[in-house]
């Protein structure tokens, strides 16, 4: 097999081990934690009687080992089970929200990377001089803060000073691809500023970097102009490290659609999850729990293959 | 070495804010619970910040808030800190399979994003200070851990280590009398960090309604109570929101001070 192959096939089996793992970890750790699913429905007043009923009923009395296997083979075979709160397939409930909040992380990443990417390049040509202090400074307090902080802050600048949008962002079945953007164009914006700060502060660093090599020295002394010693020398070597922090980024925004997500009324996966944490629908919780680990977890991998692929020095390990 | 002009700012508002915290109950001129004035007020020489979603004194929330807040982020990060390092510096002086289980059993938690593990718990544990401090604090173990033991694994090969190990120390003496006076600094920089997203993330359980729970109130909750009055032009959401942003920005000033101050003396901060 071509030893770039294999390594990818090394790294993409070590990813699917962790995911068993992590599944492992949101099943039966949980299973660990103090507290009772059946009581959790019934309340602290019920009878043993009925407890043991419920549980029975639900499966909860057979050992947690063969409902972990169950439930894995399940997740697997697409069926997530039922919500503890309502009854409903958790697979259906789940399907058109997991496009909705597709649709808002691409739309964040689309904007994103090439704005980070320019930012960050624009910041490496004109180190230490005002842009690159302009661009450093407004990035440094945007990743201070946390996301709700930053949706608030742009909420009131966009929908009160300067009226353009709407705070709720809805979007309905049915509605066409322009309507939906405009309706998602605040979730966006704050994502975007979110993920933003990081992955133009690592394109810098990276460029940066490669900028202290021997050949960008050759390049300024032969003449060239510092954009073209960045675009023509800097920017293909710094690539790799680049799209790494750029898909690990992404996967940030696992979690920054969860909040944002809550913030703006956007019916999609994350809200879904966190109503149902405070209404402790623990099978709810572990399925939508596992999307989001399993995304965060297939983008980590991503980032590492893409490193393997475009850096032939990671190829052979000391 | 003088001190950089953003340090001393930073300092002296984290010092503020952490007077306000311990002095809640004496700063506060209205009680946290009292709905003392119309909804949503604005600012006056009554109500300096305004009034809430209830008539409830901002300003007195926000200083209640401040102790709770502030109060949660230390516990975890102590907590974090004590657990992480100490696990990371048996990791790294054991070696062996000690070793090898913790670094991997960090790797699988630090594989899912810890608002995710935090959500997933959280739907079966009671939500009360205790439970969110031990989440928070286990959580962020995870990254005092990596740090701890990346600096304790260079502090073993030395040779005071190896003598101290001759001389027939045990694991206690070298694990505090050795190795935790020089991987110190390193710490030290690390906490305000650790703080901060310690902060960030109790503001974050909080906004969503998984945090802190009525009576007590914390800066993330006060911006989930009164989210609706931005849709009616009303500030009273930005206000708790400022706090955090400011806290958080603080700290960073600090603790970025400390960490150019500390890695200068091992000669230049690297890229």
């Amino acid at each position: 097999m071509h030893p770039v192959l294999k390594l990818v096939a090394q790294r993409v089996a070590l990813g699917l081990l962790l995911l068993l793992a992590v599944s492992a970890v949101i099943f039966l750790g949980v299973e660990a934690l103090p507290g009772d699913t059946a009581q959790a429905i019934l309340g602290q007043s019920a009878t043993p009687q009925a407890l043991a009923n419920l549980r029975e009923k639900m499966g909860l009395d057979q050992p947690a080992l063969i409902r972990y296997f169950h439930w894995l083979g399940g997740i697997l075979t697409g069926d997530l089970g039922k919500a503890l709160t309502n009854g409903q397939d958790i697979a259906q409930a789940i399907g058109q929200r997991l496009g909705n909040t597709l649709f808002l992380a691409a739309c964040a990443g689309v904007i994103s990377v090439p704005l980070a990417i320019l930012l960050g390049l624009v910041a490496a040509r004109y180190n230490g001089r005002w842009p690159d202090k302009l661009i450093s400074g407004i990035t440094l307090s945007t990743i201070s803060l946390p996301e709700f902080v930053a949706a608030y802050f742009v909420i009131y600048l966009l929908t009160q000073l300067i009226p353009i949008f709407n705070p709720v962002a809805m979007v309905f079945p049915g509605m066409g691809f322009w309507e939906r953007l405009h309706a998602v164009a605040l979730p966006v914006i704050v994502l975007v500023l979110v993920v933003l700060a990081h992955m133009m502060r690592m394109t810098r660093a990276a460029i940066l970097n490669v900028m202290q090599s021997a050949y960008i020295e050759t390049a300024e002394l032969k003449g060239l102009s510092p954009m073209q010693v960045i675009w023509r020398h800097a920017f293909p070597n710094a690539i790799a490290p680049i799209v790494s922090v750029v898909v690990l980024n992404l996967a940030y925004l696992v979690v920054g659609v969860v909040v944002v997500e809550v913030v703006f009324g956007y019916n999609a996966l994350g809200q879904y999850l966190v109503d149902h944490v405070s209404k402790r629908d623990l099978p709810v919780v572990q399925a939508v729990g596992m999307i989001f680990a399993a995304v965060y977890i297939g983008l980590n991998i991503l980032a590492d293959v893409i490193a393997i692929v475009a850096n032939p020095r990671l190829r052979h390990p000391r | 070495m003088k001190m950089p002009l953003s340090a001393l700012i930073g300092l002296i508002l984290t010092g503020l804010f952490l007077f306000v915290a311990i002095f809640a109950q004496w700063l506060a001129p209205y009680p946290i619970d009292a709905a003392v004035g119309g909804v949503w007020e604005s600012p006056s020489a009554t109500y300096w910040l305004g009034t809430d979603t209830i008539g409830r004194d901002i300003l007195s929330r926000l200083i209640y808030g401040a102790q709770v807040t502030i109060f949660v982020a230390a516990a975890s990060s102590v907590l974090a800190f004590s657990l992480g390092s100490i696990l990371g510096f048996v990791a790294a002086t054991q070696g062996g399979w000690v070793d090898q289980a913790l670094s991997r059993l960090v790797d699988l938690v630090m594989a899912i994003p810890s608002l995710i593990i935090a959500l997933v718990v959280l739907s079966v544990l009671p939500l009360n200070l205790t439970v969110l401090i031990l989440v928070m604090g286990v959580l962020d173990a995870t990254r005092v851990f990596r740090l701890s033991r990346a600096v304790a694994v260079d502090i073993t090969v030395m040779d005071y280590v190896e003598a101290a190990r001759l001389r027939g120390e045990g694991g206690g003496w070298i694990i505090f009398r050795e190795i935790l006076p020089n991987a110190l600094s390193p710490l030290v920089a690390e906490f305000g960090l650790r703080f901060i997203f310690a902060v960030l993330f109790i503001s974050t359980l909080s906004f969503l309604g998984l945090g802190i729970q009525p009576p007590l109130t914390d800066w993330g909750g006060m911006v989930k109570e009164n989210k609706d009055a931005l849709v009616y032009g009303k500030s009273a959401a930005l206000m708790p929101a400022l706090a955090i942003a400011a806290l958080a920005i603080s700290v960073n000033l600090v603790a970025d001070w400390i960490l150019s101050r500390t890695t200068s003396l091992k000669g230049g901060r690297g890229a």
